[in-house]
């Protein structure tokens, strides 16, 4: 029986992979979703075998709690929208008017620049209304991030977090609160996880990324964002997916981490536990991508095997996966 | 002799188990005040009584003012209590007073059914069905007749500080009054017989006999919706909006201390937050008590000067 606790952001294909993997080997894994801020506080409290975190911890964190941190699946948060007259992936909006949206800086539909990056739609002269989540989340913690790194007045002013002070907007809970929202008043545009987006038949938009391109959300453009981060050179796996380089990168992916202990007081339970992620490496990715979540690459995964071998170890120093 | 001295114990068993139960529960009530004194002293320390007069609510710069959190509670509660309490009333009444039993019996099954319904039911309810029912009709309906007031300024998003009120009224509706119509029903036969005796009309007797020889138990029943309002966190989360601005208009989201717990205790991992958070919680259970300790010595005055019997 393994305990994990934590993020709710990749709930389903955990439940998933634990149910799959179940049926292969009869091990037992509860995982329970109370958030990444849970997750981490039991890990570190050791009262689960592992933690899980949509926003990764620093090297230094790491260190100062005996954690190590790895990524095992990536999704991408979208941008929705309802506005009258607006099909499905028409609207196109760029990193600045993405965030002077969320900063109330734009407020009707029809304002200049969004009407400039979308020449061939007819805008209407609606006010914007902002939906963003009333809790605190991993999705509004890779949302914000995203959102940090493109807009120098938003960093000033808001900033990265779980939560935020938000400069305007209403808060809905949890992603079917934001969906709900944003489904029902005309005008309005929010962000959800992308499984969340297509379940709900909600309207995206298309952003423009680091390079330059028009990108909608799939699972191919969130894969790109993967491809192109520089895993070989973060340190305690601390990467963040947002705003990757790539032709057809999605900005807005993350990952989702897992956090256990370097040293595992029962190396039999922890050999049983990195047994079954290397699993989910291996065998999980059809399974993610049937729940719209986007497996790690193969060479991630050989990257998190390396720092297993070297770095997860019984007290009495006997690394525990070789 | 032997009657006598095992019937002695049973009573000093007796007294020792009920003083210890008396005990315990104020026991753990100075306990769950002193550990949140403890856990949110960080934030006392740091914030000291500017938490409470400002509304800045920042987890990234760690700045925190639980304004805006109680303004909300008080609020929503007040809204709440505005409608429930006299629907209440008028139900207990017709209930004990006016309804013939095979209407009583089925209404009163109902309201105590109302009461069973868990709360997040409510909320899910108020989300997906009411509020749209508000956004539609209620909150354009209010802006046309009452617009010049800044109460109802706004788009008409049918979620809000006035939509949480009137789901937190039909939350505490069935408590008060099922409670009120126990109240009423206790009142001996004989004094509202006496008063009929003396040719009082019904409207008379009711108003002059039932309601204030039930009155402290009345006001007991008001307090209890009150405790449930003040507390509520689901069903509010889901239809307040959720904003850490103060506004004064109805239709403009906002939150409550509750409905910020309920939304940010899991992820908050940071110290200081944690702290404010615990803080909120701090205050919330002081509102609590001096609702409380204001009501009884209240009700000890009103009671004696209007007479009552319960």
């Amino acid at each position: 029986m393994l305990n994990g606790a934590g993020a709710t952001f990749p709930y389903p294909i955990y439940a998933k992979w634990a149910d799959a993997y179940n049926k292969v080997t009869g091990l037992k894994l509860n995982y329970q979703s109370i958030g990444s801020g849970g997750g981490i506080s039991q890990i570190k409290a050791k009262t689960v075998d592992f933690g899980a975190s949509d926003a990764p911890l620093t090297a230094d964190e790491l260190d100062e709690a005996g954690l190590v941190q790895f990524p095992l699946v990536m999704g991408g948060v979208v941008p929705v929208v309802s506005i009258d007259g607006v099909a499905a992936g028409q609207l196109k909006l760029d990193p600045a008017a993405l965030a002077d949206v969320f900063l109330g800086k734009i407020q009707k539909w029809n304002d200049k620049k969004i009407q400039e990056l979308n020449p061939d739609v007819k805008l209407p002269d609606t006010e914007i209304s902002v939906v963003h989540r009333a809790d605190g989340s991993g999705t509004t913690w890779i949302f914000t991030n995203y959102l940090d790194k493109v807009s120098p007045e938003w960093h000033e002013k808001v900033g990265t977090g779980k939560a935020v002070e938000w400069p305007i907007g209403i808060g809905g809970k949890g992603n079917e609160g934001v969906a709900a929202y944003v489904q029902r008043v005309n005008g309005s545009i929010g962000y959800v996880e992308f499984a969340y987006a297509l379940q709900n038949a909600m309207a995206h938009v298309q952003l423009k990324n680091k390079d330059g391109h028009f990108v909608a959300p799939t699972i191919e453009s969130f894969q790109a964002a993967a491809e192109s981060a520089g895993w070989k050179s973060a340190p305690g796996f601390y990467m963040v997916l947002t705003e990757q380089p790539g032709a057809g990168s999605w900005p807005i992916t993350g990952a989702s981490f897992i956090l256990v202990h370097k040293e595992q007081a029962d190396p039999a339970l922890a050999k049983q536990m990195l047994e079954f992620f290397d699993w989910c490496f291996v065998h999980g990715a059809p399974m993610a991508k049937e729940l719209q979540y986007v497996p790690m690459p193969d060479a991630v995964a050989e990257l998190v095997r390396g720092m297993w071998r070297t770095q997860i170890a019984s007290p009495a120093g006997a690394p525990v996966w070789q | 002799m032997a009657v006598a001295s095992s019937s002695r114990r049973g009573d000093r068993i007796y007294r020792g188990v009920a003083a210890a139960a008396g005990i315990g529960v104020a026991l753990i009530a100075l306990g769950v005040g002193v550990s949140l004194v403890a856990s949110s002293w960080p934030s006392i320390r740091e914030f000291g009584l500017s938490f409470l007069v400002t509304d800045r609510w920042s987890p990234v710069t760690e700045q925190f003012g639980a304004l805006s959190s109680v303004y909300g509670t008080l609020v929503s509660t007040v809204i709440a209590l505005v409608l429930a309490v006299p629907l209440s009333l008028v139900i207990a009444l017709f209930l004990v007073e006016l309804a013939p039993p095979w209407l009583a019996r089925p209404v009163g099954a109902a309201i105590e059914l109302l009461a069973a319904v868990p709360s997040i039911i409510y909320g899910m309810w108020g989300l997906f069905v009411f509020a749209p029912f508000m956004a539609e009709h209620v909150q354009p309906a209010l802006k046309g007749a009452l617009g010049f007031l800044p109460l109802f300024e706004g788009p008409p998003m049918g979620i809000g500080m006035l939509t949480a009120g009137i789901i937190l009224a039909l939350m505490v509706l069935p408590f008060v009054t099922a409670v009120m119509r126990d109240v009423f029903t206790m009142v001996p036969p004989v004094v509202k017989e006496a008063s009929y005796g003396m040719g009082s009309t019904t409207w008379e007797t009711t108003r002059k006999v039932t309601v204030r020889y039930g009155f402290s138990g009345l006001i007991g029943a008001v307090f209890l919706g009150l405790g449930r309002a003040v507390g509520e966190t689901m069903a509010v989360t889901f239809v307040i909006g959720n904003s850490h601005d103060i506004s004064v208009s109805l239709n403009a989201a906002g939150n409550s201390i509750a409905s910020t717990l309920a939304n940010e205790f899991t992820e908050a991992s940071e110290p200081m937050y944690l702290s404010a958070l615990v803080e909120l919680g701090l205050v919330l259970f002081l509102i609590t008590v001096i609702i409380q300790v204001g009501a009884q010595i209240w009700i000890g005055r009103t009671v004696k000067r209007a007479g009552g019997g319960l």
